[in-house]
């Protein structure tokens, strides 16, 4: 009995797991049509209300950068990071306000694998609504980027993304199930505008230009904007921040995460 | 000698200034079918959530297999069906049976799980539209799909109709015979008597019985006799009766007894006016009043 118990496995093996996990994160997510639908149409009616009607005049006087490509880069910024903030923040909240979390903790399935792959179900749904908005910006919006652009568009837009699974993460822990969506999209919507998504900060009143910098969207934004040709002095410091604030957001998710977890499992 | 599967050593559980668990020790061995019976607020949930590393007790240990239970490879022979705990809606039954094969080492094949709980029909539905009494199926194939060597049951049964409650104790009675080790918490006392060889009777945190089914019972196989009588209640008027305990309220008496014709007898030979008589096998609750009282004074 021994020597057979020693031979079989004692926990199963985390790659399938890990697999069935992200596939079955990615499956919630696809089927509630108002995460899903807006996730991935949101940015581009945008693009259709804001960016088709001047997509080809330049983004301000003299400038080689139309303002549809700017608004191409916002948008696909956008999206991404409102499929981290609201995907983990309100899923999260939800599915602690279901108790979930309670049955999950009950079986040998260890955290992180749980959290993986919401990030990875989280990082395909943004990857589709970067493809679509693309598609949309290219064909609607007669959008030119050189390949090279594209490209690079798209990988600083997904890396952006990042330290917003640590800020829904912690939303999603923080926020209860009823309060999730107001408190995300009241934190999410104006600092996306006060970011210059919508419009150029040139725009905007002195204050909100005043406060930008220190907002991690508008520091994303820096990233992407400059991806389609959008001169800005030096990124290196956008990236700097980038990584202050993927550093900031984790520990708050785990900071809230330790919380509730003391709150419920002691 | 190998480890006990779930043992509690000196466990006590304090939420604030309640204390839900006190200082409990008890080990339960492979191969044992054992209820937890008690009234609501017992302590069962606590003793489960503790013995499951789902709560850590405040002073005493539990342990799984001889391991912390918080370790995956004891989580991984276990299967868990808890109260009020949530499944995701929006995955198909077939779906989450599946993903919870996955976390375990040797889980059965999830359409064996899902026929053993019943829900064949209902493999492709989503989790949203099934009825309660299909969520707790659902939750019995989910705590199944590891191929378990301990079950651990709480509440199982509540919200179950006729027909799916005795489908559900069937199936609990098959993994008992086939050598599974079963801890399931009730507060129905034919549950634990028609499934158990063994039950543990815990009240207001406390264990005060651990015998068989049958032994239990005898204990609080009481009746209840109820009336109303016109005449004010007297000192000593049920003096010498043997009886468990009295309540009166206003003109209604309510007394537990194991000898109900020797009761009344007794009381119409006194010359007591009795109306609206019932006599009634008596509730758990009264039960455990009668149980726990008698535990004081013994």
């Amino acid at each position: 009995m021994s020597v057979v118990a020693a031979a079989r496995l004692q926990t199963a093996p985390l790659g399938p797991m890990l697999a069935r996990q992200a596939y079955a994160e990615f499956m919630k997510l696809l089927r509630v049509p108002a995460f899903s639908v807006t996730s991935i149409v949101l940015p581009s009616m945008f693009y259709a209300f804001i960016g088709l009607g001047n997509a080809r005049e330049p983004l301000f006087k003299g400038s080689d950068v139309a303002f549809g490509q700017y608004f191409l880069a916002s948008m696909a910024l956008y999206g991404v990071a409102n499929v981290m903030v609201l995907g983990f923040g309100i899923s999260l909240a939800n599915e602690r306000g279901q108790k979930q979390d309670l049955l999950m903790k009950s079986t040998p399935l260890p955290a992180p694998v749980y959290f993986i792959a919401k990030a990875l179900s989280a990082l395909v749904i943004a990857f589709i609504s970067i493809v679509v908005l693309s598609l949309f910006a290219s064909i609607a919006g007669g959008v030119t980027l050189t390949t090279a652009q594209w490209l690079t568009l798209g990988v600083r837009a997904m890396l952006c993304s990042i330290p917003f699974i640590g800020l829904g993460f912690g939303l999603g822990y923080l926020a209860g199930p009823n309060s999730a969506p107001a408190v995300t999209n009241l934190i999410y919507l104006p600092t996306a505008f006060a970011s210059g998504l919508f419009f150029p900060l040139q725009l905007l009143p002195q204050f909100i230009r005043d406060i930008a910098p220190y907002l991690p969207l508008y520091r994303a934004a820096h990233l992407v904007w400059n991806a389609v040709g959008l001169p800005e002095d030096d990124i290196s410091a956008d990236w700097l921040y980038m990584a202050g604030y993927t550093v900031a957001f984790f520990l708050l998710a785990l900071w809230a995460y330790r919380r509730d977890q003391g709150k419920k499992f002691n | 000698m190998s480890d006990p599967a779930v043992e509690l050593v000196h466990v006590t559980k304090r939420y604030g200034d309640v204390v839900a668990v006190d200082d409990v020790s008890l080990a339960i061995q492979s191969g044992e079918l054992v209820a937890m019976l008690g009234p609501n607020g017992a302590g069962k949930t606590s003793s489960i959530n503790v013995m499951l590393g789902l709560r850590k007790p405040t002073s005493g240990s539990a342990r799984l297999f001889g391991l912390d239970p918080k370790d995956l490879k004891a989580r991984s022979r276990i299967g868990v069906m808890l109260q009020e705990s949530g499944v995701p809606g929006m995955l198909r039954v077939e779906e989450i049976v599946a993903l919870f094969c996955s976390y375990y080492p040797r889980p059965l094949p999830a359409a064996q799980a899902i026929a053993m709980a019943g829900l064949e029909e209902k493999a492709k539905t989503l989790v949203k539209d099934l009825s309660g009494g299909q969520h707790q199926r659902l939750y019995l194939a989910l705590a199944l799909c590891g191929d378990p060597e301990v079950l651990f049951l709480d509440e199982p049964t509540v919200g179950m109709d006729v027909e799916g409650r005795r489908r559900f104790l069937q199936e609990i009675a098959d993994l008992g015979a086939r050598g599974r080790t079963v801890v399931l918490t009730t507060h129905y006392l034919e549950e634990a008597d028609q499934l158990a060889r063994r039950v543990i009777v815990i009240d207001r945190g406390h264990v005060i019985a651990d015998s068989t089914p049958a032994e239990i019972k005898s204990r609080v196989a009481g009746k209840r006799i109820t009336f109303t009588t016109p005449q004010a209640a007297q000192d000593g008027q049920f003096a010498g009766l043997p009886l468990n305990s009295i309540q009166v309220e206003d003109h209604r008496v309510r007394l537990l007894t194991n000898d109900p014709e020797e009761v009344l007898r007794e009381l119409f030979r006194r010359g007591v006016e009795v109306r609206d008589l019932e006599v009634a096998g008596a509730d758990l609750e009264e039960a455990f009043l009668a149980m726990t009282r008698h535990e004081v004074s013994a």
